[in-house]
């Protein structure tokens, strides 16, 4: 593998907007523009929007793909129709889980895995490996650009670009569409707990996306620093913090995505007899209590006992307060729990609160 | 932006020459816009004793936390009170928005006044930011 970092075709627009860039996952991305604070609360009071094009896209196809992709993740793709999308981790026989993703169903033999970008060869290695003959496997990623519009007001300011009506588009669903006179694929899904759309196009074509959103709909654009904010109030997950190699979906309170029915899939028995046997740890939310941050790899301690650790932490722009996601003994996993959190040797108070820590305007 | 008559250290903190050998201390324009948004402070007890290079607290922007490292030795004698974490004024945004004015963090009575000659001028600490 080289070192060269790699750009999004969005790089130069990145710039010359005052972006600051910083190696994300091997690309080159802004972390933040007009500063963290100001583009989180946009999203929550209006709309940004994300460049995500480093993101990763398999492109699945052939008359095997169905069967092929449920026996690969945890969760139940035969719960999925045309048009629908699939949260689910991807795990190993031993239950750790390689990566979480999204399936996009486009037919009963076309089907886009959506990966982080941190992981992408390492997941298309794992799919390769188990791919039947009669399914064709195409990392699509440097061909698929992706420009997510996130915010209350993301359906208003999409819909004069595209002639599907957004309003009959509902969450976790997606459509082959056009935003302007470009191909697209749009689907209604996100990472920061508000309403918005997730917008796939030619790899060239996006600074056509960014350019419309940016000057005709007045959009903010968003760095990968508020993303992060955005996502942690919204309590989710975040491969490398709250979900790694090292854990599995039962022990990350990602059981939801789990679906033990007649299906066979890889990790099966070991989760299930996780879950059968009681699960030992879980992810929580903790609101501090007085003014500090708590922040990831932080000990967590109940009665002077250490009983896990803050996976992701931050300052919450819109609650002014420290608020983390942390992995604990399942026991003090209970909201309203008071824990402390270790901040430079001092012992915290922090209130196990269940995410999301907002209320966004997400419509499930 | 650096401002002139000021002294500066290669970790970003500044430091104004007070009367009687106090020296009072912030973080540089340029710490602050690298870090971005200011959310927390930890500033040390007046009456600590600091040694030159010791670590005397931290800034905590949203995204990251960074120390601050004492630019001379000495004992502190004030703190800036809009940057107390169980204050009334508690309001870090000042060390965004004024790094070398309402920002500043704390004052300190040089035990060895000899150190503030030995730091950075304007122009050296210009040079450092403008290489990174």
């Amino acid at each position: 593998m080289s070192n060269e970092l790699l750009r999004t075709p969005l790089y130069d627009l990145h710039c010359a907007e005052g972006g600051k860039i910083v190696d994300f996952a091997g690309w080159e991305m802004p972390v933040e523009y007009s500063g963290i604070k100001n583009e989180h609360l946009t999203v929550r009071s209006r709309a940004g929007i994300f460049d995500l094009s480093h993101m990763g896209e398999f492109l699945i196809t052939g008359s095997g793909s169905q069967k092929f992709i449920d026996n690969l993740v945890t969760n139940d793709l035969y719960r999925i129709e045309d048009g629908q999308c699939l949260y689910t981790c991807m795990c190993r026989e031993s239950g750790a889980i390689i990566d979480d993703l999204i399936v996009y169903r486009f037919s009963e033999d076309r089907y886009w895995l959506v990966v982080n970008a941190a992981n992408r060869d390492k997941d298309f290695a794992w799919v390769r490996e188990h791919k039947p003959e009669d399914v064709t496997l195409e990392d699509v990623s440097l061909q698929t650009a992706l420009i997510a519009i996130q915010g209350p007001k993301a359906q208003e300011l999409l819909q004069p670009f595209t002639d599907l009506n957004l309003q009959n588009l509902r969450y976790y669903h997606l459509a082959e569409a056009n935003f302007k006179d470009l191909k697209a694929v749009i689907s209604r899904t996100g990472y920061t707990g508000e309403d918005g759309f997730e917008i796939y196009v030619a790899w060239d074509e996006a600074g056509k996306v960014w350019q419309a959103l940016r000057s005709e709909a007045d959009c903010l654009p968003i760095g990968l620093g508020a993303r992060d904010t955005l996502r942690l109030e919204a309590g989710y997950s975040l491969y490398g913090h709250e979900i790694t190699e090292e854990t599995t979906p039962i022990n990350t309170s990602l059981g939801w995505v789990v679906r033990f029915t007649e299906r066979d899939f890889i990790g099966k028995e070991v989760l299930k007899a996780q879950k059968e046997a009681g699960i030992e740890t879980a992810i929580v939310g903790l609101v501090m209590e007085g003014r500090t941050i708590p922040r990831s790899g932080y000990t967590v301690s109940a009665d002077g006992e250490v009983i896990g650790k803050v996976t992701s932490g931050t300052f919450s722009p819109s609650l002014n307060k420290g608020v983390c996601l942390a992995l604990v003994k399942a026991k003090y996993k209970a909201p309203g729990t008071h824990l402390q959190i270790n901040v430079r040797s001092r012992q915290e108070g922090a209130v196990v609160e269940r995410p999301p820590f907002i209320k966004g305007s997400i419509v499930k | 932006m650096v401002i002139e008559g000021l002294k500066y250290t290669k970790d970003h903190e500044w430091v104004r020459l007070l009367e009687g050998d106090v020296a009072e201390i912030g973080i540089t324009d340029f710490a602050q816009d690298q870090l971005g948004d200011i959310v927390f402070v930890e500033v040390p007890e007046v009456g600590r004793v600091l040694a030159k290079g010791e670590a005397l607290g931290v800034v905590e922007s949203v995204k990251t936390v960074s120390d601050i490292f004492s630019p001379v030795s000495g004992e502190v004698i004030e703190t800036n009170s809009k940057l107390h974490e169980d204050g009334d004024e508690f309001t870090p945004e000042l060390i965004n928005e004024s790094p070398y004015e309402e920002g500043w963090i704390l004052r300190v009575k040089m035990s060895d006044p000899q150190e503030y000659k030995e730091l950075l001028d304007a122009e050296s600490y210009k040079a450092i930011t403008e290489e990174a």
